[in-house]
């Protein structure tokens, strides 16, 4: 089974759009959304969902203002300003202590600390995650709650639930739908895989978000390769940013152009090769061969 | 007053916005860069920078002499970064929270802590903006304690602009808590809806005030639009979908200063969102 990590550095270059085309020329894949702060590939492949999965990444503070005894002491030891005084008093105590969730990390200090247990730390609802049924392939995604962290486990979560599933259905292929950025979400996504496709535009804001994804790639030791999407928007750049690819050492996969068909399949809820037949889905196709020479080189 | 330029999505010009605003206001100006993982207003802004310094966070150190190995630190840590093995303590750095509990807990006073760096502050002055952006170290996890460090800036300014990380987690609600009015921007389509919801309903739990700027607004369909009146939301500005707007932010130009007739689009925009806050803080006060 060989796993490819579709990434961007910089958010909106298209790589959902093109993660979707790419299901869609596979034929049968394993398909995972790990952009959990923004998915949206379900939009375009529109997954019937089998199995949901509630998802605790860590535990969160709550105190039991009955047993508070107002001594102050979890305010105290909290470092991430989570523990607020505020809301009326109770027959027991004089100030109202309250855990803001939002704010809470999930270090348990106040809970250890608490002279009266009057703090309860249990795990935390953080969101759900679904395995699915598509027209491509089996389909494993998520959907974080409102305000919730802890993205980088799901991430995690997703990405071994879909390997499994490969494993088990026997499928070649795993496509994933990376996070933007080069912190958690996006580490969680490409640790350990075969291949990573960045996709870049561009732009002089693409050019200097790629060198960082790059040297995220080489960091962890993960062979990429670069798709620049858009490429006619500035032509000169796009010079620039294959010459600065062969430099990093990194493959150039391909290069599609710009074409209002990829907001209009999505308006359309398709992958864009199904849209149409133009000028566009050739370049996908023809980045999609390259990606698969490369990944079952890996 | 601090604003926070956001967006669910990434790439729909949350960073063109925050720039332009910046440059087409004419209050005392700062704009926080806190996309630490992929700054990019640098770009446009081309600050000249005057101060650098490095970001650190708190590990713990353990002192093998004073060391037990009690295994109570590795009791308390929640994020398995530090782990008690028969003959040693190990600590994993990138996956400490610094919450402090480890050296708390330890009856021997074995545990310190020890500051490392997880990337660096640069501050300038592009012109009448004063900047600051965070950089994040490539293969460093936790942005939040980065984003934190560059809105711990004091500027000599009325007004900051934050332009915040794309998405919904973590990083986004570090950059915005405590702010006092959200510019979300969004495209008119399934994937700009989809995220812009995410959105809304980050800011809803949190409590802060937004409003939503529709970006290559004659793209798409009409379902931000529906979404933004059945909910109550106030459309702050529309930008149309312009071949030379995108060249322009290709080469990291300032939209309102190589195409000048967008500039009223911008300062309408800046002025209502400074008036309605003035009048919300000032009905608070
Ligand atoms: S669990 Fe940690 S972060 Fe949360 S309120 Fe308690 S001390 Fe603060
Ligand atoms: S400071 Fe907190 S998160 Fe870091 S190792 Fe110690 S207990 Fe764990």
């Amino acid at each position: 089974m060989k796993e490819l990590v579709i990434i961007s550095g910089k958010g909106g270059t298209g790589k959902t759009s093109i993660t979707g085309a790419f299901a869609s020329l596979a034929g049968n894949s394993v398909l995972a959304d790990c952009d959990v702060d923004a998915a949206d590939l379900h939009l375009l492949l529109k997954p019937r969902i089998i199995k949901k999965h509630d998802f605790y990444g860590g535990s969160r503070a709550l105190i039991r203002n009955e047993l508070c005894t107002d001594c102050g002491k979890c305010r105290e030891v909290c470092r991430f300003d989570a523990i607020e005084i505020r809301g009326p008093v109770s027959p027991h105590s004089q100030k109202t202590y309250q855990v803001d969730p939002v704010a809470c990390e999930g270090c348990g200090l106040c809970a250890y600390f608490c002279p009266a247990q009057a703090i309860q730390f249990d795990l935390a609802l953080n969101g759900e995650w679904y395995i699915s049924g598509t027209n491509y392939g089996p389909m494993v995604h998520a959907q974080l709650g409102m305000a919730e962290g802890n993205s980088g486990k799901l991430v995690s979560r997703i990405r071994s639930e879909a390997k499994k599933i490969a494993e088990e259905e026997k499928i070649g292929n795993l496509l994933i739908d990376g996070s933007p950025g080069i912190g958690c979400p996006v580490i969680a996504s490409i640790t350990g895989a075969d291949q990573v496709l960045i996709i870049t535009e561009p732009t002089l804001s693409g050019l200097h978000d790629l060198r960082r994804v790059a040297e995220l790639t080489r960091h962890f030791h993960i062979p990429a390769m670069v798709g620049i999407n858009k490429w006619d928007i500035n032509e000169e750049l796009t010079g620039e940013i294959t010459r600065q690819t062969k430099e990093l050492g990194l493959t150039m996969a391909g290069k599609i152009r710009y074409s209002r068909a990829v907001t209009e399949a999505q308006v359309k809820q398709v992958p864009i090769v199904e849209y149409t037949n133009d000028g566009i889905s050739q370049d996908i196709r023809e980045l999609w061969q390259v990606v698969m020479e490369e990944l079952n080189k890996s | 007053m601090k604003i926070a330029v956001a967006s669910g999505k990434g790439g729909t010009g949350k960073t063109t916005l925050a720039v332009n605003l910046a440059y087409v206001t004419s209050h005392a100006v700062a704009l926080l860069d806190c996309d630490v993982e992929e700054p990019n207003a640098h770009i446009f802004l081309k600050p000249e920078i005057r101060e650098q310094h490095s970001v650190g966070v708190l590990i713990p150190e353990v002192n093998p002499e004073k060391c037990t190995l009690c295994g109570k630190c590795g009791e308390i840590c929640q994020f398995n970064a530090i782990v008690p093995l028969p003959k040693k303590v190990l600590v994993y750095p990138e996956l400490c929270h610094s919450c402090g509990g480890c050296m708390l807990v330890c009856p021997d006073q074995a545990v310190t802590e020890i500051s490392r760096e997880i990337g660096k502050i640069e501050q300038g002055q592009a012109g009448h903006i004063w900047f600051a952006h965070g950089i994040l170290n490539v293969g460093e996890i936790m942005s939040p304690p980065m984003i934190k460090a560059v809105k711990h800036a004091v500027p000599p300014a009325e007004l900051i602009i934050i332009d915040a990380p794309p998405g919904t987690s973590c990083p986004v609600i570090e950059a915005v808590r405590g702010v006092d009015y959200t510019i979300l921007v969004t495209e008119p389509t399934p994937f700009g809806l989809h995220d812009l919801k995410l959105a809304v309903g980050m800011l809803r739990t949190l409590e802060i005030n937004f409003g939503v700027v529709i970006n290559r607004s004659d793209l798409g369909d009409q379902g931000v639009r529906e979404y933004c009146d059945e909910n109550s939301i106030r459309i702050l500005a529309e930008i149309p979908d312009d071949r030379r707007i995108a060249e322009s932010y290709s080469r990291g130009e300032i939209i309102c200063e190589s195409l000048p007739e967008y500039q009223s689009i911008f300062k309408t925009l800046i002025q209502t969102v400074v008036a309605k806050t003035d009048n919300k803080l000032k009905a608070r006060a």
